[in-house]
């Protein structure tokens, strides 16, 4: 690889071949993004479609994924495959918080991305990102593996494009307070939603 | 309801009589199907069903809510009870009246052991009390919840109208979302009055409330302590989001409980709300791994109240299409059990090669890979497609025979794999069928009991294969029973692949909205987990009225228990994977 951009520097032609030169961004997300752990979180049917795409089939290993880490410390993807229940909630939050930044987040499956076929449900959370933030979307009841595959490429181009300078996990002073865990009460008690609910039933 | 129906069945008949000379009394017919039973008597009448008249294995509890007075009842909860005997024979249903203010019904749980996890669910969801029952907390949902769900009168937060079609799905033809009409714009709904500050949560301590008295200590410096330990919900080997709470001395198992509900996705809640066919694809949902298997047992059972008659093809391709999932699902349970021994991935991927194959058929078939939605009532959706037949006659005569003998003699003569197996867990079968396991679990155990020939559903009595036993009830003798299933499936396969006769593929034409004969009926399969069955309640009209699905998982869970007591704390994982759940049917 040469350097295209004519504001970096030119490498004497002796050295071309050996030294490569790209701006310090691109070769950082370049990198991170071939080494994507999935943490395994399995929730339902789509988990079994994440298993088939992990297999020998499909081969996630072509992408650097390899094997699903089952403790969030040591992943940097969170898959969210199958239905989140209003019991399971906190335990998924938990997770996401536990995990080590930088991290990503697909929804796989329309569980995951509204709630899909079990939406009414009433111990069905209507949506992953109602609880903590998505990146990637995946459509399908369960989607193939094929479409997994396609988030996956969607989230390393997202990936390519993040400016590391500017990014909040990479500031000295930056903090993560992490997404409060909600609680099980006479419903699933999200603390964010708890004024709200407060000022609804005064007004009533 | 209309009272032309309260025609009595043969068994009920003879069942009355018996319990008339008996019970004088305290039996009556019931509005559809079975007898009702004064709740004083109940338990003298289940001891008498199950000492005398062998039936010593219990289905299914569960309840029933008639908010309004029938023509033959007043208004109330039913408690409804399915059993039938260990040899084999056609089930019984029992119902018993719980008045609708404070219902409250005699537990059965000392008769039959299995009773205690149906009743707890029962409990949680419909609000029946059951008296003497030794644990009666939630099971499906939290302690502190509000609400019973599966009460008539008890309304979701997203709630349009009782049944689907919902007209007001798409005012001015436009969707709109469900966030946008709920209060807080969330699926979330708080009682009055309630506030977080005064409140305390109690979910979490009452999941350890089985362990109260060995948390924190004995007190005396000196002697040991027993912990208690918490494995899952996540977790890789809980097969999904299964959570245990084991107590521990050193490291053996002195208590374990199951704690469930992680997918609880409300399953019979929708269903009422549903149509009957609209169900169907939900069926898919329940054990996720054989979605065939759940559409047969769902069609059987709706076929009872249907009356329709299936064509000889269509039961045949039903059958090459169940036989194909339990050889998937066997599959798949040994690679996942070998993956939680310890052999990390290994077999596991060499059953996933299996698995694509077969899968493969099913998206030929049905045109999807895992959620088929392939079984209409009275046929299938599809005729099969142009050169389906030689790629499955290739696995099942040549590719499957070979890969079969082949992981044989991988797992069952290796040596890791039987020091690790044998011996281990033994579950004698007079246990097993108290607490109402079915499947590999059960036939492991010595018991012959397969619905397949027990109760004879589809063209299984015209074939000619072998149930599949073993004696020594083993985590070993487990999957001795798989292998051996693989191959007489693969038996079955065989001969219906060669008979399979040219016709008609369904009978009638599909109606989406079709309404279905009040009645009730308890039909049951033989999923390769073991029992699947549901019971159906219609009040004549296009949705059903009950629908309660009773889970092989589910019911195998209330025996681990049991099967860990007294053994090593890193067998609880083997032998979880031995009885073969599956968390979307588990917890529904």
């Amino acid at each position: 690889m040469t350097a295209q951009n004519s504001s970096l520097p030119e490498v004497p032609s002796e050295l071309q071949g050996n030294v490569h030169l790209m701006p310090w961004d691109k070769f950082y997300n370049w990198s991170r993004k071939r080494s994507l752990w999935p943490l395994f979180t399995g929730l339902a049917c789509c988990a079994f479609e994440f298993i088939a795409a992990a297999a020998s089939r499909f081969d996630m290993g072509r992408f650097g994924m390899d094997i699903a880490r089952a403790s969030p410390r040591q992943a940097d993807l969170m898959i969210v495959s199958g239905t989140v229940t209003k019991k399971m909630a906190p335990q998924v939050v938990r997770l996401y918080n536990q995990m080590a930044e930088p991290k990503y987040v697909i929804a796989m499956g329309a569980c995951a991305i509204s709630g899909g076929p079990f939406k009414e449900g009433y111990n069905v959370v209507s949506g992953v990102d109602k609880l903590i933030p998505v990146d990637v979307y995946v459509p399908g009841c369960p989607p193939r593996p094929e479409a997994l595959y396609n988030a996956i490429l969607t989230l390393h181009a997202k990936m390519e494009g993040e400016p590391i300078k500017s990014l909040r996990w990479y500031q000295k002073d930056a903090e993560d307070e992490g997404v409060p865990v909600p609680v099980l009460g006479p419903d699933m008690v999200d603390w964010r939603l708890m004024e709200e609910a407060a000022t609804l039933e005064e007004s009533k | 309801m209309n009272d032309n129906e309260t025609q009595v069945s043969q068994p009920t008949v003879e069942l009355l009589s018996a319990l008339e000379g008996r019970f004088p009394g305290a039996a009556q017919p019931a509005e559809y199907e079975g007898v009702v039973v004064a709740p004083d008597q109940l338990v003298d009448v289940a001891i008498f069903l199950r000492d005398e008249l062998g039936y010593d294995y219990l289905s299914l509890v569960t309840g029933v809510d008639y908010p309004e007075p029938t023509t033959q009842f007043p208004a109330r909860f039913e408690a409804v009870y399915h059993m039938s005997r260990s040899e084999g024979g056609e089930p019984l249903t029992l119902h018993a009246h719980a008045n609708r203010n404070d219902p409250v019904v005699p537990s059965v749980v000392n008769v039959w052991p299995s009773a205690s996890v149906h009743e707890r669910e029962t409990w949680d969801l419909m609000g029946i009390r059951f008296e003497g029952h030794p644990d009666l907390r939630r099971i499906l949902l939290w302690e502190g919840y509000e609400g019973h769900p599966l009460r008539k009168d008890w309304q979701e937060v997203y709630y349009e109208e009782d049944n689907k079609p919902f007209s007001s799905r798409h005012p001015e033809g436009r969707p709109v979302q469900a966030e946008a009409r709920a209060p807080l714009g969330r699926n979330l709904r708080y009682p009055p009055g309630w506030s977080p500050k005064a409140w305390k949560p109690e979910a979490e301590t009452k999941v350890y409330s089985p362990f109260d008295e060995h948390i924190g200590g004995n007190g005396r410096s000196m002697a040991t302590d027993q912990i208690v330990v918490n494995f899952g919900p996540q977790h890789p080997s809980t097969h999904g989001v299964l959570r245990m709470v084991a107590r521990l001395d050193g490291e053996t198992i002195q208590q374990l409980e199951p704690v469930l509900g992680y997918l609880h996705r409300c399953h019979e809640k929708i269903g009422e709300r549903n149509t009957w066919l609209a169900n169907m694809p939900f069926t898919d949902r329940l054990d996720y791994v054989c979605s065939m298997s759940n559409n047969f047992g769902y069609a059987v059972a709706v076929e009872k109240l249907l009356g329709v008659e299936v064509p000889e093809r269509a039961e045949y391709i039903r059958v090459i299409m169940a036989e194909l999932t339990r050889i998937l699902n066997h599959l798949v349970s040994i690679g996942f059990f070998t993956n939680d021994l310890g052999v990390y991935l290994t077999f596991m991927l060499y059953a996933l090669e299996e698995r694509e194959l077969i899968i493969d058929l099913f998206e030929m078939a049905s045109g999807s890979r895992m959620m088929c939605n392939y079984f209409r009532f009275g046929g299938v959706a599809r005729d099969l497609p142009e050169g389906w037949l030689p790629v499955v006659k290739d696995l099942v005569y040549e590719r499957l025979p070979r890969r079969l003998e082949e992981f044989e003699r991988l797992l069952l003569d290796n040596e890791v794999f039987r020091a690790r197996t044998i011996g281990v867990s033994v579950l004698p079968g007079d246990v097993a069928v108290a607490y109402g396991c079915t499947g590999p679990l059960l036939r492991a155990s010595g018991v012959p009991y397969d619905i397949r020939r027990a109760e004879p559903y589809s063209i299984y009595d015209e074939l000619d294969w072998d149930v599949a036993v073993a004696y020594n009830g083993d985590i070993y003798d487990r999957f001795v029973v798989r292998f051996e299933e693989i191959r007489q499936s693969l038996r079955i396969l065989r001969q219906a692949l060669e008979r399979l006769p040219e016709g008609p593929i369904l009978s009638g034409k599909v109606q989406p909205t079709a309404k279905v004969p009040a009645g009730e009926a308890y039909g049951r399969v033989e999923s390769p987990k073991g029992e699947l069955g549901f019971y159906l309640v219609s009040d004549g009209t296009a949705n059903p009225y009950r629908y309660r699905i009773r889970a092989p998982s589910f019911a195998n869970l209330g025996v681990l228990g049991e099967l860990c007591r007294g053994h090593l704390v890193a067998d609880v994982v083997a032998i979880m994977a031995s009885i073969d759940i599956t968390l979307g049917e588990v917890d529904r």
